[in-house]
């Protein structure tokens, strides 16, 4: 069975953000929105949930600092403690701020790549993805707005004319 | 239209009747028409430095170090020169992507993307430098930490040089990933406008199928917001780790606990220069002087001055504290930069980073073109000169008078060098024609409060509103 949708184009991110104001006012349901740039606000309007991708950096940071540290101690402290200018060979506490340097990099390499990778797999983007924006002016200066349709047909063109739009298509999607 | 309000004594970051679709066409112009001759010739140039400072490489490492002017007193020479060189010309672009964002600049969109490919390419040319001087360059992962049976040893953590070799790895890891996030919206763009199945596809695969969803520009922006955080300190630990290599030794004239803070601004002395060197250039060829404009080369040529004096006052500090320490191998040390054989690189250092950029006071310079152009071809000869003359002359007359020596470079120091400015050409030169050198999508979020057009038009409204 395919559902019909309506893809709604405006070419002003201020319109835009009206429209989806009032869209979702009249109860019509949002399913995404494609925009060229980040628009400030949209998620919020939108009803988008914050996203927690710095949390998550910040707890693979944390796993950095801990390889860090555990790398460092079993290297320099466990396995072949050696005697290099007289700094404490056996106490990973005590021959710390040598390691301090390497310690806040990996932190910072933990963080800044994982968390990018987490962007990547979350957001679905990687080499030889097929790009899902259903038309190529929302990368120039179209914004898209995808309303599922439900009940009638011209009453939904009509509002979403009124809104601004300088397009509205119906679209069976499968 | 007022959520776009932006104070009318702020200058236009955007000139001309611009609208989104115009910053469209304006990025995509040089990667969708033909490079012309000049670009050519240019690039024939680099092209020919490259290949001859890759064959003096071979020479290099087919022959051995000794092919360098280096001796038994002078051990680092050049070839440090040059790492620190192209390390510190790399700070800028990560200073404007993330410091500047973390300011909430919005000057910095036009020349973010621009100035962070200066970051990699020239992080590229840096990390050229310690792997050949290696010796023996296939061993390179030696550095890394690899269990005992490789070697006799694991690697020193307690050594600085270790902690370069993490600190610009992650440093290059960072930026190139911070880079690509940044482009995929805009090689999404490019991809949407292709019209051969080539470009088409290539595009495609780099924007990693970007489609632009409200959710992906979320993600997007924090992303970005986090990586700027994370960048900022990890720019200024590069370089604090890079003057370690020195600050941690007992050669007298490196051992000072000043060397990080003013290698760090040296940095991004000469890292200002040289995205104002590019910079100047690039708008011009690839006509984006509407979204990299004056206003912008001036703030450049401020930081330029700023950080120039914060330079200068670490050279003088440098020279009271050797004076106040008493110690009276450190005042030679001193006394030998400013006096010694080498006279000529000290001076040539103090008037190239301490007297010129003073000229950027004076407004009519720093907002002309080809002053600032000249200003930063001068800053990055005596960048280079400043790390010549800390390496060089703190080296070549040590502890040991009997053994005090110049150094002498031989060809093969020369083309290495000549073969990286070569190198950092190419990649910049080919990146100018295939990827989009302005961050358009993030240029056109600033449009309607930094536009030209839509400041004027906000200021018409406001005339009509009073009367």
């Amino acid at each position: 069975m395919s559902t019909k949708v309506l893809h709604v184009l405006y070419n002003d991110d201020d319109v835009l953000m009206d429209a989806v104001k009032t869209t979702r006012a009249a109860h019509h349901h949002i399913e995404e929105v494609f925009t060229p740039f980040p628009v400030h606000g949209l998620d919020k309007a939108m009803g988008l949930k914050p996203t927690r991708l710095a949390i998550c950096a910040f707890i693979y940071g944390l796993c950095g600092l801990s390889f860090a540290t555990f790398m460092m101690n079993y290297i320099m402290i466990q396995d072949w403690p050696q005697d290099i200018g007289g700094k404490p060979s056996f106490s990973y506490i005590q021959n710390m701020p040598s390691f301090v340097p390497i310690m806040f990099e990996l932190t910072v390499f933990f963080a800044a790549h994982l968390m990018v990778i987490t962007f990547f797999l979350r957001s679905r983007l990687w080499p030889f993805k097929k790009a899902e924006n259903p038309d190529v002016r929302t990368t120039d200066d179209h914004f898209l707005m995808e309303v599922a349709l439900h009940g009638s047909e011209e009453e939904a063109l009509e509002f979403f004319r009124n809104t601004g739009a300088v397009e509205v298509k119906v679209i069976d999607k499968h | 239209m007022s959520s776009h309000y932006e104070a009318p004594i702020r200058k236009p970051l955007v000139i001309g009747d611009k609208s989104y679709h115009d910053i469209t066409v304006d990025v995509a112009r040089p990667v969708e028409t033909r490079a012309n001759k000049q670009w050519w010739t240019v690039f024939t140039i680099a092209l020919i430095a490259f290949l001859w400072g890759a064959g003096c490489m071979v020479y290099t490492i087919g022959t051995g170090i000794g092919t360098w002017g280096l001796n038994k007193t002078v051990g680092w020479a050049w070839d440090i020169t040059n790492f620190v060189w192209w390390v510190g010309i790399g700070h800028a672009g990560t200073l404007i992507s993330a410091v500047l964002l973390l300011f909430r600049q919005k000057w910095r969109m036009a020349i973010n993307r621009s100035a962070e490919a200066m970051t990699i390419f020239s992080v590229v040319q840096a990390g050229l430098f310690p792997i050949i001087h290696m010796g023996r360059p296939w061993l390179a992962y030696w550095v890394l930490p690899m269990p005992n049976q490789f070697g006799s040893l694991w690697v020193n953590f307690n050594s600085p040089l270790l902690w370069d070799v993490f600190a610009i790895s992650t440093y290059l890891s960072v930026s190139l990933v911070f880079w690509w996030t940044g482009l995929l919206p805009d090689f999404a763009m490019l991809r949407d406008r292709a019209v051969t199945p080539f470009s088409k596809r290539i595009y495609s695969t780099l924007s990693f199928g970007w489609s632009g969803r409200a959710k992906d520009w979320q993600r997007f922006e924090e992303v970005s917001l986090v990586l700027a955080g994370l960048a900022t300190p990890l720019v200024l630990s590069v370089h604090t780790i890079v003057s370690f290599d020195f600050a941690t030794s007992v050669i007298p004239g490196w051992h000072t606990t000043i060397l990080p803070p003013y290698f760090v601004a040296g940095a991004i002395f000469s890292g200002f220069a040289m995205v104002n060197t590019l910079l100047i250039i690039m708008r011009k060829v690839v006509s984006l002087e509407d979204y990299i404009t004056i206003q912008h080369i001036e703030l450049m040529n401020i930081i330029v001055m700023i950080t120039g004096s914060v330079v200068g006052i670490a050279y003088i500090t440098e020279l009271w504290v050797a004076w106040y320490s008493g110690v009276e191998y450190e005042q030679y040390a001193f006394l030998n930069r400013a006096t010694g054989p080498y006279w000529w690189s000290y001076w040539l250092m103090m008037t190239c980073n301490v007297i010129s950029p003073q000229v950027m006071w004076f407004k009519k310079i720093r907002t002309s073109i080809l002053g600032s152009f000249i200003i930063s071809i001068i800053v990055n000869i005596g960048m280079w000169f400043e790390r010549f003359v800390i390496i060089v002359t703190s080296l070549h007359r040590d502890y040991l008078p009997s053994s005090w020596t110049m150094f002498q470079p031989t060809f093969v120091d020369a083309g290495i060098y000549i073969g990286t400015i070569g190198f950092f050409f190419v990649l910049f030169l080919l990146y100018s024609r295939t990827f989009p050198v302005i961050a358009q999508a993030e240029v056109k979020t600033i449009l309607k409060s930094s536009g030209e057009n839509y400041k004027k038009k906000r200021e018409n409204e406001n005339h009509s509103h009073n009367h």
